[in-house]
């Protein structure tokens, strides 16, 4: 069997698409192994391959793996919705962030009406063993004490899934 | 006279057709809208897309490869990929915000609620006691269990 030319032992995805040899320095094999062949098949579909090497050629060699991947994955949002490719995925993400804001901002609101509904409580008679106005600011301050303050408190942060490209 | 061209027919020096596919959405006043699509899609690769389509979604199909396209020669490398991921790192900022403000809305109604059963506590409840309490001290002789 004949030695393969490419630096992988079999040709990349791009030049097993193409029907091309696969010749050292190919500008493809990098970023197209030939276990992702729906990879190239995308970017070719949406981009053609000659596009992509103009695009590659005016780039940095360390620029092009983040090149070739956020081509793929626009190719990718194309191929699955063709009318609006990613622009539909900004869309959805802005409107998200949005309703999330305004959440946010009701939130805060809510958080400043209880805020101040502590500051503004009288103190119960019951609770007054020394001067009234020791009792006032040590309810106060202890009403504001966070509850992830102590050490041993459980994070709260959930976070969000997502993100992955 | 070939006056009437779209702006692609223009930009490929051809004929522009009475069905041209690429006319009604690249006019002639406007040729950085084609310039830009078929630099980063190329005219076939946006041909066969448009063909693929229902003639209503075409215009809105061209919109987007307008703005993807642009986005891309904007930026080369990550294209309105960089945008994608803003967006995803702004929602998890404003989920794990969100959660933060309920926690603490949370922490206040609780505060609230313990200060409210402290203050009107069960005076049904607290009348009996008391009388239990009266009547072990008086009729049990009870001392603490500290005094010999």
């Amino acid at each position: 069997m004949a030695s393969s030319s490419s630096s992988y032992n079999s040709p990349c995805a791009a030049c097993k698409f193409l029907r091309r040899k696969c010749l050292p320095g190919c500008l493809f094999a990098p970023y197209f192994p030939p276990e992702e062949p729906q990879k190239f098949a995308n970017v070719h579909k949406i981009f053609g391959a000659s596009n992509v090497t103009k695009l590659l050629n005016e780039l940095l060699p360390h620029q092009r793996e983040d090149a070739v991947n956020s081509l793929a994955y626009e190719a990718e949002a194309r191929v699955r919705d063709p009318v609006y490719g990613c622009v539909g995925a900004i869309t959805f993400l802005q409107r998200q962030v949005q309703r999330l804001q305004k959440e946010l901002d009701a939130a805060n609101a809510d958080l400043l009406r209880y805020a101040c509904h502590d500051i503004s409580s009288p103190p119960p008679p019951a609770f007054q063993p020394f001067a009234v106005s020791d009792g006032i600011y040590r309810q106060s301050s202890s009403s504001y004490s966070l509850p992830w303050a102590d050490s041993s408190s459980e994070d709260i942060n959930n976070g969000g899934g997502g993100g992955n490209l | 006279m070939i006056s009437g061209r779209c702006a692609a027919c223009k930009s490929q020096r051809r004929k522009c057709p009475s069905d041209c596919i690429f006319s009604p959405y690249f006019p002639p006043n406007d040729p950085q809208r084609f310039a830009c699509v078929h630099r980063i899609y190329g005219c076939s690769n946006v041909g066969k897309m448009l063909q693929q389509m229902p003639v209503q979604m075409r215009a809105q199909a061209v919109d987007t490869l307008y703005m993807e396209a642009r986005w891309r020669i904007e930026d080369p490398v990550y294209g309105c990929v960089k945008l994608i991921s803003q967006l995803h790192q702004n929602l998890n900022d404003t989920e794990s915000e969100l959660a933060k403000v309920k926690a603490l809305i949370a922490f206040h109604k609780l505060q609230i609620s313990q200060v409210n059963e402290l203050h009107q506590p069960d005076l049904d409840a607290s009348q009996s006691n008391v009388e239990q309490f009266q009547f072990n001290y008086s009729t049990q002789n009870h001392y603490p269990w500290f005094i010999n």
